[in-house]
């Protein structure tokens, strides 16, 4: 169904899953993210989807990866507290490396924190919140229609690279209102995830394909029988102690993002031509900071404009190459400095980079992002 | 031995297993397979989910649909499975720390909501897997590497929390009566609703070390000596059942089912 919406930025990521053929979530409630859930809770069983509203995060985010492996695609939405809840199982998911999705809706912390109040203090959480190593595929949407695009594109990829796919909105982009276009979903251009060729005779669950090492997944149910765990395991899903087998696991969790970093990247930039100051910002801030790049040029500034859509994998390679060319770069954030460090890593020194950080709840004012835009010019 | 039928539902590519000889679970697998075989369930419409422990592990050793999962989440995950599809057979197998420690949560309110899912808890009344430290199953009085004194606090009775919290079928048998255990996991299994079974098994490894029952034999004897049967336990007062382990059926009734009542939303929804 194409059409046009005036929606909250919760809404559009409730309707956006839909749309990619989310059919299960389980979840717990927890401002600001509880309007995903109740959309949920109404729209599921229209589409004979399932919604069950769990004890707590840690049995959201189980259920809905259990939805996942019995063939659902599954989505889980929360906040800080919940998002810290769910930190163990989400290690399982990526080490069993089950499809699903995890929104958090970015409120002030740390602990209970600034529930209805706006923060990006939870995006390093989102990279190493779970312990062990693993690759993140992280979306940051800053308007409401980019919340319905990324949500098809989080259930894509999850199902493309068989593992957890995060969404870091924020109370404002989560609670605002603005206008969505809804196009007609192309079926075709929806990700499932491959399934078994094999005869269940012949399955090796985790055996990668070698066309993109890959393994494909079959569903409880479906006839092959499988084992799931996350203790480090081989092909067969079993556990091990062979160190060949642990690194040959372990490497290809890394490598499964390295190897498609270049079709999961995805950034945006103004004015980066003849930029001399970048400002480099993400989400909601991103808004305020477009708006300051843009009065900066009106008076006759060399301003321009970086937004990560994906903060993981973090579009390093094109950042350097633009820091080759400005001279500084402004790095707005609601929190004490978290990405900057990710710019800092990219830009290798090569531009002078300068963290502008606010951490009371409320979002940076453009004219606070001009000033220091002025200020470094 | 296992049968040729019960034989086939095992994993051998996957064993040696991890148990020490001797263990308890090991007989629970036996009985639980017993009963898949004798329900004639068919192995790619069953999961067999659990969480972590010694007792977690029987899950890979199985040739179902099988998900070992985290420290006493499994009950999550199965709710998941089951109500994406509720056509399959889910079990849970856990421990008494997965269950009634870390798990409790979630136990609880699998018996609230009533879904077909039967839990079988593995109790030996320790943590086997992480060394031998109490659990909250561990009798007041007994030794543990983490009450090298003695616990101090009460245990959990597995069967009363689930009956309270709203199971519909609750049972207890022992590992020294394993035909009784299989018949109670079967009947768990063929109930439409969430079942529990406690099965009393033990870790001689850590808990029978440290409190006089070294040995499998000497196991299987305590619980020979010390099961009542429901029966007869309703005529002993209080200080007769002390230390005692009462085992029978202790709830059998039939309450609305969890998955069923979402389908049947599911339908009124899209009538409309
Ligand atoms: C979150 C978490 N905490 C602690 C552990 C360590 N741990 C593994 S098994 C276990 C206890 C197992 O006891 P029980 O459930 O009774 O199973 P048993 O080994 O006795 O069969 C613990 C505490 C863990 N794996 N995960
Ligand atoms: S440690 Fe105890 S529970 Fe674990 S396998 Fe050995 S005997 Fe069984
Ligand atoms: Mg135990």
């Amino acid at each position: 169904m194409s059409g046009v919406a005036f929606w909250q930025g919760n809404e559009a990521i409730a309707y956006g899953s839909l749309a990619a053929g989310c059919r299960f979530f389980g979840g717990y409630p927890i401002t600001p993210s509880s309007e995903i859930a109740e959309i949920m809770a109404e729209e599921l069983p229209k589409l004979n989807g399932r919604f069950i509203q769990m004890e707590d995060e840690i049995g959201g985010i189980a259920a809905t990866i259990g939805g996942s492996v019995a063939g659902m695609q599954a989505l889980t939405a929360t906040s800080g507290p919940g998002f810290s809840l769910k930190q163990e199982n989400l290690g399982l998911a990526y080490m069993a490396e089950i499809p699903i999705v995890v929104v958090d809706v970015m409120r002030g912390g740390p602990s209970t924190g600034l529930p209805t109040k706006t923060a990006q203090q939870d995006v390093m959480q989102a990279r190493w919140g779970t312990h062990g190593d693993h690759g993140t595929i992280c979306y940051a949407p800053a308007s409401v229609q980019e919340c319905y695009d990324i949500a098809i594109k989080a259930f894509n990829a999850a199902e493309r690279y068989r593992q957890p796919v995060l969404i870091m909105s924020d109370e404002i982009i989560g609670h605002m209102r603005e206008k969505v276009v809804t196009p007609k979903i192309d079926p075709s251009k929806l990700v499932n995830r491959k399934r078994p060729t094999d005869v269940p005779e012949k399955f090796v669950p985790y055996r990668p394909d070698p066309q993109d090492d890959l393994p494909c997944m079959a569903s409880f149910g479906d006839g092959y029988r499988w084992h799931i765990t996350g203790l480090t395991h081989n092909d067969w899903g079993f556990p091990t102690n062979n160190n060949d087998e642990i690194e040959k696991k372990m490497k290809r969790l890394m490598s499964k993002i390295d190897r498609f970093r270049d079709d999961i990247v995805e950034y945006e930039t103004f004015y980066e031509d003849d930029a001399e100051v970048l400002v480099l910002a993400y989400g909601s801030v991103a808004r305020s900071s477009l708006r300051a790049v843009n009065d900066a040029r009106v008076r006759g500034f060399k301003a321009g404009f970086f937004r990560p859509v994906t903060l993981w994998p973090f579009p390093d390679k094109e950042l350097e190459k633009l820091a080759r060319k400005v001279k500084t770069i402004i790095v707005p954030e609601l929190n004490c400095g978290q990405m900057v460090l990710e710019v800092e890593r990219a830009v290798r020194g090569r531009a002078k980079v300068v963290p502008l950080n606010l951490v009371n709840g409320e979002l940076f004012k453009p004219e606070e992002i001009l000033a220091v835009i002025e200020e470094v010019a | 031995m296992p049968s040729q039928e019960v034989f086939s539902w095992l994993r051998t590519r996957f064993f040696p297993h991890i148990w020490c000889p001797g263990c308890g679970h090991g007989i629970i697998m036996h009985a639980m397979l017993r009963a898949l075989v004798a329900l004639k369930k068919d192995k790619s419409q069953t999961v067999i989910a659990s969480g972590i422990g010694c007792s977690s592990r029987m899950a890979g050793y199985i040739d179902a649909c099988t998900m070992h999962t985290t420290h006493g989440r499994s009950l999550a995950f199965a709710t998941g499975i089951k109500l994406a599809k509720p056509e399959l057979t889910v079990i849970d197998v856990m421990g008494d720390g997965d269950c009634t420690a870390i798990g409790g949560n979630h136990f609880i309110h699998a018996c609230r909501r009533n879904i077909d899912i039967t839990a079988i808890v593995m109790n030996n009344n320790i943590y086997g897997m992480t060394g031998g430290q109490a659990s909250p199953t561990t009798p007041a009085g007994s030794l543990a590497t983490t009450t090298p004194f003695g616990a101090i606090d009460p245990s959990f009775d597995i069967c009363k929390l689930a009956e309270g919290a709203g199971a519909s079928y609750v049972a207890r048998s022992t590992v020294a009566n394993p035909i009784q255990a299989e018949k109670f996991i079967l009947n768990g299994i063929k109930k439409k609703g969430f079942s529990v079974v406690e099965i009393l098994t033990h870790c001689h490894t850590t808990f029978g070390r440290k409190n006089n029952r070294r040995t499998p034999i000497d196991n299987i004897n305590f619980f020979k000596n010390n099961s009542v049967p429901l029966a007869r336990a309703k005529d002993m007062s209080e200080e007769e059942l002390a230390g005692k382990i009462v085992t029978g059926e202790f709830v059998n009734k039939d309450i609305p089912e969890y998955t069923d009542q979402y389908l049947a939303l599911i339908e009124n929804v899209r009538g409309k």
